[in-house]
């Protein structure tokens, strides 16, 4: 009963870590920019949580919201305001550029909001559900089940949609998407913004059940990258079942084996599977 | 204002290489016209000047008296004017309907979709049958039917054609140049790049004739066709295998 209480918390966690891989995944597989900034656009849709609910009094629908228009914001202006120039530069650029966004905004959080751990009240999200013995706490149920449906969203409109179509056909081939009359640069900005706003969710989603500080994004970064290695660069159902795996692999083996080791095992199977199959467990789209 | 395309004095460099030297010509609303050259001569960077995807670094592209040679491509397809590139250039991870239904991000009435599509799939059966294939699915015939239809997809007033016999069966090459020639009967305007003389000279009026990056020689079909100098620039090269993608 305990392992299969361990394991819906799990997969609950693993659709989280799904959703903002996703956005990851998005623009490091399609639009072929590692943006290592992708953890503290999470840590920065946690504080916009933290924000709404603690000085507008937001509710969970309200934080979420915002958090997904900050973050979309935020999204479109990394790449109109950054990634674009560099785009055409070396690669060592485009690495230094997003990761010295990375540092601006974990700094500039620091600065504001000093280095204390915060967090969102337990009981935002009502309690716990008792499923025939299963405990299953209602932040994370909510969480793993919006974050779920976005991720099947993201991959609907990524592949039956019109804009979808055209997003894929940038990244299949910028040149030829131009002699559609599509233009890149907005569907790069489009991309950014998506993925933004599914990180900004995804992080507000993850607040309320997990502390909030600035640098949080470091260890959730490197659960994304995983993730998308995993699950193979551009894929979302990749991202989807990958992250899936990784939460519960996290879960079970902090059950198994005790808490400081959850992290490591994700680590070893990583390494694992990149040596065995590099091109991820799913291959790309 | 009607539909000319005049290209005058056209230079395109690839960095420190010349891609075309000087090239000049028109093609008349109506009209086909072919660009003959052998492999190497420029018409593929002519092609490819006009829809945009390369700058020229001298001479002028005016397409119905508007200079167009400083546009980008996504700005060109507004215009009227539609690239069928070499190589194909699919989307192959999508759908055959999904490159076509792509070919239609500049039709503003999205209602006039269906009917556009409609008319596709009457002029390339095939790829009413394969609509839900991955255009990384299809024989090479079939995906020279998909990037003309996807370029038709688009409404152009004058359609850019290069090499759309490379590397094709002579069976299915017949069948293409029997829908050109119905394209054409229709009222489209066509701009073809072919390093198959023969053949491009039975369907186009006019004929231009590309050496190392330079309009050498023109005049009707017709006269070409019988023209000692052309048989002479393509004796060398008729026998070449090819092969280019
Ligand atoms: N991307 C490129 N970079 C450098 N040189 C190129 C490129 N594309 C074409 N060229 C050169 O430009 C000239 C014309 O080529 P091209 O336009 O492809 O001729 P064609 O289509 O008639 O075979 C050739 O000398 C070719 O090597
Ligand atoms: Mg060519």
């Amino acid at each position: 009963m305990v392992i299969v209480q361990v394991i819906t918390g799990g997969l609950l966690l693993g659709a989280v870590y799904a959703l903002f891989s996703s956005g990851l995944t998005l623009i490091w597989g399609m639009m072929n920019v590692v943006n290592f900034a992708h953890g503290d656009f999470v840590m920065i849709g946690m504080y916009v949580a933290f924000l709404i609910y603690t000085y507008l009094n937001g509710g969970p629908i309200e934080f979420v919201l915002a958090s997904a228009v900050v973050l979309f914001v935020l999204g479109v202006w990394s790449y109109t305001g950054l990634v674009r120039h560099v785009m055409s530069g070396t690669l060592l650029s485009q690495m230094l550029a997003t990761f010295g966004l990375a540092l601006v905004l974990r700094y500039a959080t620091f600065w504001i909001f000093s280095s204390n751990f915060r967090s969102l009240p337990e009981d935002l999200i009502g309690g716990t559900l008792n499923l025939g013995g299963i405990l299953i706490s209602m932040p994370k149920l909510v969480a793993g089940v919006v974050a779920i449906a976005l991720t099947l969203g993201l991959h609907g409109l990524l592949t039956r949609t019109a804009i979808g179509s055209q997003l894929l056909a940038v990244s299949e081939d910028r040149n030829a998407a131009m002699l559609m009359g599509i233009r890149p640069d907005r569907m790069q900005a489009l991309a950014w913004g998506l993925a933004g706003a599914g990180t900004g969710i995804a992080g507000a989603l993850i607040a309320t059940f997990y502390y909030i500080s600035p640098s949080v994004g470091e260890t959730l970064a490197l659960v994304a990258f995983v993730v998308v290695a995993l699950g193979g660069f551009g894929s979302v159902p990749g991202a989807l079942i990958a992250g899936l795996l990784i939460g519960v692999i996290q879960e079970l083996s902090a059950y198994l084996l005790g808490p400081v080791y959850k992290d490591v095992v994700v680590y070893a199977l990583f390494v694992a599977v990149l040596w065995i199959r590099p091109q991820g467990l799913f291959g790309k789209f | 204002m009607t539909d000319r395309l005049r290209v005058t004095n056209l230079e395109v460099r690839y960095g420190d290489l010349v891609g075309v030297a000087d090239v000049s010509f028109e093609v008349a609303e109506g009209s086909v016209v072919a660009l003959l050259g052998s492999n190497g001569a420029g018409k593929t960077t002519t092609l490819n000047a006009i829809a945009g995807l390369v700058k020229p670094s001298r001479g002028t592209i005016e397409w119905r008296g508007e200079d167009i040679g400083r546009l980008p491509a996504y700005a060109i397809v507004p215009k009227g004017l539609a690239l069928s590139p070499e190589g194909w250039r699919l989307f192959v991870g999508q759908t055959v309907e999904q490159n076509l239904r792509l070919g239609t991000a500049t039709v503003r009435d999205k209602a006039r979709v269906p009917a556009l599509l409609d008319r596709v799939y009457t002029t390339f059966p095939r790829l009413a049958e394969r609509r839900k294939q991955r255009a990384g699915t299809l024989s090479g015939g079939e995906r020279q039917m998909l990037a003309m239809g996807r370029a038709l997809m688009s409404e152009p007033r004058l359609l850019l054609l290069d090499e759309p016999s490379l590397g094709l069966a002579p069976a299915i090459v017949d069948t293409l140049y029997e829908t050109l020639e119905r394209l054409h009967q229709d009222g489209l305007t066509l701009l073809l790049a072919e390093q198959s003389v023969s053949l491009a000279l039975e369907v186009a009026d006019h004929a231009y004739v590309l050496q190392t990056g330079r309009t050498v020689l023109d005049g009707p079909a017709e006269a070409l066709q019988h023209d000692a100098q052309v048989q002479e620039i393509y004796l060398g090269t008729k026998t070449k295998p090819v092969m280019e993608h």
